[in-house]
């Protein structure tokens, strides 16, 4: 499998606090990367340095071979779907706005394209296709995140970077968002960066998991390794065995 | 009574000074809205800025506006030149800081995603910062109106036309019913818009679903 996000030795520091300190990480094409760790351990931090959200103070980031740069920030975000926890669906656009987000952005959509590509999307995270002219407050919670995932999908974009997204949905719904998103990554054979700090949540979605702790990578691994082979207390703790 | 009987009988006096004071006021309100969105929006992406403008308006705001009206003549003149000016002057001080704060106050973390999903800084503050401020920029904008409507009425001191003709008249004749007359114009026009643009307010807050 070829390299698709190279992150090589990056350190990031708000003031004196210093969040990521001298990381690389390497994700491959199709892989289904899950990030776990503590409150504060930096995961957020390093999945936005993936889409230049957060520029690194020293190190390089580099997708699909090519380094981030302020250049080409637009152009490769616009290749990266990103959704985050709570959804933050733009409050004003209804859904098909929302979901036609992205692609609106690099051209004016007519009406018919924007229709099928939000019935195409709406299908695709299971929604009925009534819920395009909706705003973002007249949906559940869990309709919410699906759109989310619809909205940062919508591009066909290589890679898609997820924040605890099912963070803010009950167990039920997050059960069927995890299948939901366990489909669409095995059809479309997209690069997911995930985030959780749900351990089970990890196992059930990743193809390889990394640990982080206090700025930096603990662990990596499949989730058999990091049972088998814990590096210490704290690993065992956080699988649970 | 007296004071309807006066309204009907110098109708057309009273409709010409409604007309001349509309053709003001919205004169003064088009400056200061442009002007006052566009510095509200420069402000907003210059925070250091941001305190050093909005200190100088609030300091011309001190100023008097019969003080004002009379600084600007050596440079204006008398007439409505001067009066638009004044007026845009003193409309700056709620459009600006409605627009600053409505900019500034949008959710962060919706401004990260929209720009974490591509989108320019341009397209970031049209297509998501500026809609999601539009209600709190409308309520300066409904202050700005009333406000330019209502001290439109001391215009008619430098020589200006509109409703102050009225109540200045009224004054030097000492035909309180005239100043009555035009003050009454006055208040019910500023109501007027000030209902419009309520309707307005609140329709862009159920759009933009904040309500």
């Amino acid at each position: 499998m070829s390299e698709e996000i190279k992150i090589q030795d990056c350190s990031v520091a708000y003031g004196e606090n210093e969040v990521l300190s001298h990381v690389s990480l390497v994700v491959k094409k199709g892989e289904f990367l899950v990030i776990i760790g503590p409150s504060g351990c930096g995961k957020t931090t390093l999945l936005k340095m993936i889409n230049g959200l957060v520029i690194p103070e020293e190190g390089l980031v580099s997708v699909n071979g090519a380094p981030l740069e302020e250049e080409n920030l637009t152009a490769v975000r616009r290749r990266i779907g990103y959704a985050v926890q709570g959804a933050r669906l733009f409050p004003h656009m209804t859904v098909e706005d929302n979901i036609c987000y992205v692609p609106c952005l690099e051209r004016k959509m007519t009406k018919d394209e924007k229709y099928i590509l939000t019935q195409k999307m709406l299908k695709m995270v299971e929604l009925p296709e009534e819920l395009a002219g909706r705003f973002p407050r007249q949906l559940s919670g869990g309709q919410q995140q699906r759109v989310g995932i619809a909205r940062a999908m919508a591009s066909e974009p290589d890679i898609l970077l997820m924040d605890e997204p099912f963070g803010a949905v009950d167990e039920i719904t997050r059960k069927g968002l995890q299948e939901e998103l366990l489909t669409l990554w095995q059809k479309t054979g997209i690069t997911i960066v995930f985030i959780t700090h749900d351990i089970g949540e990890a196992f059930k979605l990743g193809s390889r998991i990394v640990i982080m702790k206090d700025g930096g990578i603990w662990q990596e691994g499949s989730s058999e390794e990091l049972i088998q082979n814990p590096r210490d207390e704290f690993v065992r703790r956080l699988t649970g065995r | 009574m007296e004071l309807v009987q006066i309204l009907w009988d110098r109708r057309e006096f009273f409709l010409t000074c409604l007309l001349e004071h509309i053709r003001i006021s919205l004169t003064a309100v088009v400056c200061a809205g442009v002007l006052g969105i566009l510095a509200g929006i420069l402000i907003s992406r210059h925070k250091k800025a941001a305190g050093v403008v909005l200190g100088i308006i609030n300091v011309i705001y001190t100023v008097p506006s019969i003080s004002l009206l009379g600084f600007l003549i050596p440079f204006t003149g008398i007439g409505n030149k001067t009066a638009i000016i004044a007026l845009t002057v003193y409309g700056l001080l709620p459009i600006v800081r409605n627009t600053y704060t409505g900019l500034v106050n949008v959710d962060a973390g919706i401004l990260e995603v929209a720009e974490g999903l591509g989108a320019d800084k341009r397209q970031v503050l049209f297509r998501v910062r500026f809609p999601l401020a539009l209600p709190v920029i409308i309520s300066g904008f409904r202050n700005m109106v009333v406000m330019i409507i209502a001290m439109g009425g001391i215009a008619s001191f430098i020589g200006a036309g509109g409703l102050g003709a009225a109540i200045y008249r009224g004054i030097t004749t000492y035909n309180m019913t005239l100043t009555a007359a035009g003050s009454l114009l006055i208040a019910l026009l500023a109501l007027f818009c000030d209902y419009l643009l309520s309707k307005a307010e609140k329709a862009v807050s159920r759009r933009y679903g904040i309500e």
